[in-house]
């Protein structure tokens, strides 16, 4: 079906239609110099279509002529996603920097696969066998997992297999297999299938309870705010607050099998240090690079903005294929306030009714969509998958009480605020303690993680009344109550992401100083006066302090990890 | 040959709407008025009705005036000879000299492919330790200065214009005061840099919306110079302004506002002008140095709010000083570890005591009775800010990573500053006698060292 453009406004184009026209179906602007502008079909009134277009509108004019295809917004899926540089639009930057330069054009698109590569098959079915939707046919190896081969998602009911070729070297489009369906239908089988990006992908026997704690190795995650396979989490925070250095630490160390970082509307900076970095630091649990567990996608605050809003959805969509395989997938997307704001821009070019901070009125219902495509399944062939998002949130001002804050809060299983106070005083990663939160269990005892927020609120309430009373009006109880969670604060919570040893603290170590930590807090100091107990405890964080600097199992942890049982056994008054 | 339109339908705000068909988006056009003739910008096609913003405002603009199209976006001249040249937000020149007509190239171009930007690593020495310690500024960097009015932020960013060694330096004014930007100049004169300068001056005299291109020319320049391998610095002043211009053509256009009047995409806006800050591969590179006046000193304002969410970091001028807390370089790690051994130490210890040294003050200043401890960080805050914070102090980075040692060894014992004890006993000043010598060498150094040039202007 053809039109032609009757308005131009930013990034919004209105065609004027001959012919029956798709909600959400892709559409080319055609610009007069032969480029062809990719756009998306977002409202339909009367022949009059709207088309957000995902590039600089540029050079369009009235009378331009616009192709419309009946298909929705899809992403390539098979074999060779990971370690992919991708826009929003799934085109490969690297290819396209080849292809076109140092900067991006628009109307440039490339093929997210590369259809030359050679992929060595192995058949898992033979011709006759029965076969349904998200089964595998056979694999191919993907670096350092098994990468199946399965019969597109989208298929209902059963197929047989009429043909599938044997064991060898097939590019992604070369046909592997034929089937044939109830009603006689025959259909070809490459490597690679398409999914619209805005329909979740789920093709599994049962949704689970995600109750796994993933950890992530950032400890006031792990031990005070976890996350779990599965399962979901926002950062908001004002700038500056380390929401991206919390999500790239969060890349490297996550004990996950594939990685997705969506680059939403932030710097590029950010993620050329993704890309320069990561591969030339090794996964520990492979031994590969931590290049080959990771997808990028990367749609930064200078790219076409309408792009921008489709990018977290490739990204899940991406996420949700490598679940199909039984893997635990974690989408980290920062920040997904950038995509409500593209949301935002869009709704005003359609002159929406907007609610609160001119977002439109179905902002919510858009991030919980989002948010749901987490998860954890039971597939069907009994492996379990699971997706899970991690999103950042830059409110404006800093102020929590914003439409996307508060859309995102209502929807996720944890929630790491961090504060402005926090990381002005240089205490990273800055989530406050006191107002995050997490639904989710993690790897050290619920009793325990509740001592020790309860003894960070007495804390806090000992500090609060001090500016009121001065030190001298506090007792020598409550001021050590103030250390005790000062104390905690220093040499647990916080955590030195720029640190070779401190930035990730496994498991084991967590629970191990965690442990430690615990019998200094829960002793009786019976301090003298305010002075002695600075001292004693200053002494300790230094100990402590030295104690995480200390790689696992060194000499100097071993040491330490002896003069800290000293301390312990002295109250502090043996050195 | 071009047509000239003169079906003028409509005039609001600084949008005029003209009767015209075959015209681009993004176009470029030229309006004449009976008060000369001005360049306009197509930001809304319409069937027949074409939108154009009028960068000298539409004051006079009447009916019967006419209008040509130019068949392209808004271009600049690109060449050698831009250099030492003033121009104005419309890219004429302003210097009373004539106009180059050499090649032209596109401003507002999209963005670089991300996979050709490489890591930044160059530290830029500025000789004040405020930056170069604690918030290194790094070659591509983009970095706001977040200031009250009245504070001197046009002589900071002048300094470290001169300092910063660049091979062109590239002033984008934007609502500039003429005695500002007359002092600009001086400076630039006096220093000897004039002839690798290049100047877009809007003032504050001029229409509001010819404000709107000085970024866009200034960034597209440097870019050039970049790609041909150049460093360049962009000084951008004031921020502010331009956001304040994008405001006003939005509300003309009727636009929804988000927050406080300014448009739903002032982020990708902003974006769009900060993100032209690189560093190429096997090319030179962009850095962006700009001001952003904070209306009310209200950093939740929308301008600086959302310039926070784009930069890499933020200077708080507060009171002629460069605020430790809130300002931050984000890419200070890329540079702070190969500098000297002792410097994130230093960097993170001086800030935490400081924080502690504000508390203390604090409490003080309620009547409370000063703890032993109290007195330490109060007797550390004042050397700190006397030595350290003080921005008519310049010094070389390694000297002023001494002189903390030295405040610190003054005041406290070693365990309290939460150092490491590697780090300690490579540098806690051992003795006063030591000490005495340190900064003799130091003096020295300071005296014999070629690559440390002390600073043309002072705050
Ligand atoms: N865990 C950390 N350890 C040390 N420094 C940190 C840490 N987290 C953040 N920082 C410091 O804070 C700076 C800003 O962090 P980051 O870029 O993550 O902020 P952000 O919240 O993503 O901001 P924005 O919303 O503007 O993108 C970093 O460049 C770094 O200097
Ligand atoms: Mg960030």
């Amino acid at each position: 079906m053809d039109g032609r453009i009757v308005a131009v406004f930013g990034n919004m184009v209105t065609a004027e239609a001959e012919g029956t026209a798709f909600q959400n179906s892709v559409a080319h602007c055609c610009r007069d110099d032969g480029a062809k502008l990719m756009a998306e079909a977002i409202r339909i009134r009367g022949r009059n279509v709207d088309l957000q277009v995902f590039e600089e509108t540029r050079g369009l004019k009235i009378g331009d002529s616009v192709e419309f295809t009946e298909g929705m917004l899809e992403v390539e899926l098979g074999p060779g996603l990971l370690g992919q540089i991708y826009d929003g639009l799934q085109n490969p930057l690297p290819k396209l920097a080849e292809k076109i330069g140092l900067h991006l054009k628009a109307g440039h698109y490339m093929e997210a696969l590369d259809g030359d590569e050679k992929w060595a098959f192995t058949p898992s079915v033979s011709v006759g066998d029965e076969v349904e939707a998200g089964e595998a046919l056979g694999s191919v190896p993907e670096g350092i997992f098994t990468h199946p081969i399965m019969v597109p998602f989208g298929w209902e009911g059963k197929w047989k297999v009429e043909s599938i070729v044997p064991a060898g070297d097939y590019a992604v489009h070369d046909q592997i297999a034929e089937v044939v369906g109830g009603d006689d239908q025959r259909r070809k089988i490459t490597m690679t299938q398409r999914w619209p990006i805005k329909v979740a992908l789920n093709c599994s026997r049962e949704r689970l309870l995600p109750s796994k704690p993933l950890v992530t190795k950032v400890r006031i995650i792990d031990s005070m705010f976890p996350i779990v396979s599965g399962g979901t989490y926002c950062i908001p925070g004002p700038f500056g607050a380390g929401k991206t250095v919390l999500q790239q630490i969060t890349s490297r160390h996550a004990e996950v099998d594939v990685v997705i970082v969506a680059a939403c509307g932030e710097r590029a900076g950010e993620v050329v240090e993704t890309l320069v970095e990561f591969p030339k630091l090794t996964d520990p649990r492979t031994g590969k690079s931590l290049m080959e567990r990771t997808v990028i996608i990367c749609n930064t605050s200078s790219m076409p903005v309408a792009a921008r809003g489709a990018s977290v959805y490739t990204a899940v969509t991406i996420a949700e294929y490598y679940r199909q395989m039984g893997l635990n997938v974690m989408l980290l997307a920062d920040s997904t306030s950038r995509w409500a704001q593209a949301m935002r821009e869009v709704s005003g070019r359609l002159e929406e009714i907007p609610g609160e901070e001119a977002f439109p009125a179905y902002l919510e219902s858009r991030i919980a969509g989002f948010y749901e495509r987490a998860g954890c399944l039971r597939l069907k062939n009994g492996k379990i998958g699971s997706v899970t998002i991690g999103g950042t949130v830059s409110p404006a001002g800093g102020n929590f009480e914003e439409p996307v804050t508060q859309g995102t809060l209502k929807v996720v299983g944890a929630f790491h605020g961090l504060s402005r106070t926090r990381s002005d005083a240089r205490r990273y990663p800055a989530i406050d303690p006191l107002d995050s939160w997490s639904t989710y269990i993690g790897i050290i005892e619920p009793e325990k993680v509740q001592y020790v927020k309860g003894l960070l609120r007495r804390g806090n309430d000992v500090k609060q009344m001090m500016a009121v009373v001065g030190e001298e009006g506090t007792t020598v109880e409550d001021f050590t109550i103030m250390l005790k969670a000062e104390f905690f604060d220093n040499v647990y919570l916080q955590q030195n992401a720029f640190d070779e040893v401190d930035a990730a603290t496994s498991a084991d170590r967590q629970k191990l100083v965690f442990d430690t930590i615990l019998e200094v807090l829960r002793m009786n100091f019976e301090f003298e006066d305010r002075e002695q107990a600075r001292k004693v405890m200053v002494e300790g964080t230094d100990l402590f302090r030295n104690w995480n600097y200390a790689a696992t199992d060194s000499d100097e942890f071993k040491k330490l990890q002896d003069r800290i049982r000293g301390f312990i056994a002295t109250k502090g008054r043996g050195a | 040959m071009r047509k000239f339109y003169d079906h003028i339908t409509h005039v609001a705000g600084s949008v005029v709407t003209v009767t015209a068909t075959g015209i681009g988006y993004d176009e470029l056009a030229v309006i004449k008025t009976r008060r000369g003739s001005s360049l306009a910008q197509v930001i809304r096609l319409e069937g027949d009705h074409v939108s154009m913003q009028v960068f000298a405002g539409t004051q006079g603009v009447s009916t019967g005036d006419k209008v040509r199209f130019l068949g392209r976006p808004m271009q600049v001249v690109f060449s050698e000879n831009l250099m030492g040249r003033i121009f104005n937000g419309s890219g004429e020149p302003r210097d009373d000299r004539p106009a180059l007509d050499d090649e032209m190239i596109e401003i507002g171009g999209p963005s670089v492919n991300p996979v050709r930007r490489r890591l930044p690593d160059k530290m830029v020495r500025t000789g004040i330790p405020m930056i170069d310690i604690f918030n290194t500024l790094v070659v591509s960097q983009k970095l706001p200065i977040f200031s009250t009015p009245g504070e001197p932020y046009n002589q900071l960013l002048a300094r470290v214009g001169l300092q910063a060694e660049a091979d062109v330096i590239i002033l984008g004014g934007m609502g500039l005061r003429h005695d500002d930007y007359l002092t600009f100049r001086n400076t630039f004169e006096a220093s000897g840099v004039l002839h690798r300068t290049i100047m877009f001056i809007h003032t504050a005299a001029d229409p509001v919306v010819e404000t709107l291109l000085v970024p866009d020319l200034a960034l597209a320049v440097g870019e050039a110079f970049a790609m041909q391998g150049k460093r360049v610095l962009v000084l951008l002043t004031d921020m502010t302004a331009f956001a304040d211009a994008l405001k006003e053509v939005a509300i003309t256009m009727e636009q929804i506002p988000s927050n406080r009047g300014y448009p739903g995409d002032l982020y990708s806006q902003l974006a769009r002008r900060y993100e032209k800050a690189v560093d190429f591969e096997d090319a030179g590179s962009v850095t962006v140095l700009a001001v952003t006046t904070m209306p009310g000193g209200d950093v939740t304002h929308p301008v600086p709010d959302n310039t926070g969410y784009i930069t890499e970091g933020q200077f708080y001028l507060t009171n002629g000083r460069i605020e430790p807390f809130g300002s931050l370089s984000r890419l200070k790690q890329r540079v702070n570890g190969k500098t000297r051994d002792d410097h994130r130490a230093i960097m993170d210890a001086c800030i935490q005591l400081y924080a502690g040294c504000r508390e203390s003050r604090e409490k003080r200043s309620m009547g409370f009775e000063m703890s032993p401890w109290d007195e330490k960080l109060l007797r550390y805050g004042e050397l700190f800010e006397a030595k350290i914070m003080d921005l008519s102090v310049d010094i070389p980075l390694e000297k002023a990573l001494d002189l903390c040692w030295e405040i610190l060894a003054e005041c406290l014992e070693p365990a309290e500053t939460g150092i490491r004890r590697a780090l300690i006993e490579a540098h806690w000043p051992k003795s006063l006698g030591d000490r005495a010598k340190t900064e003799q060498l130091a003096a020295k150094a300071e005296k014999t060292d070629p690559a440390y040039k002390g600073s043309a202007v002072t705050v």
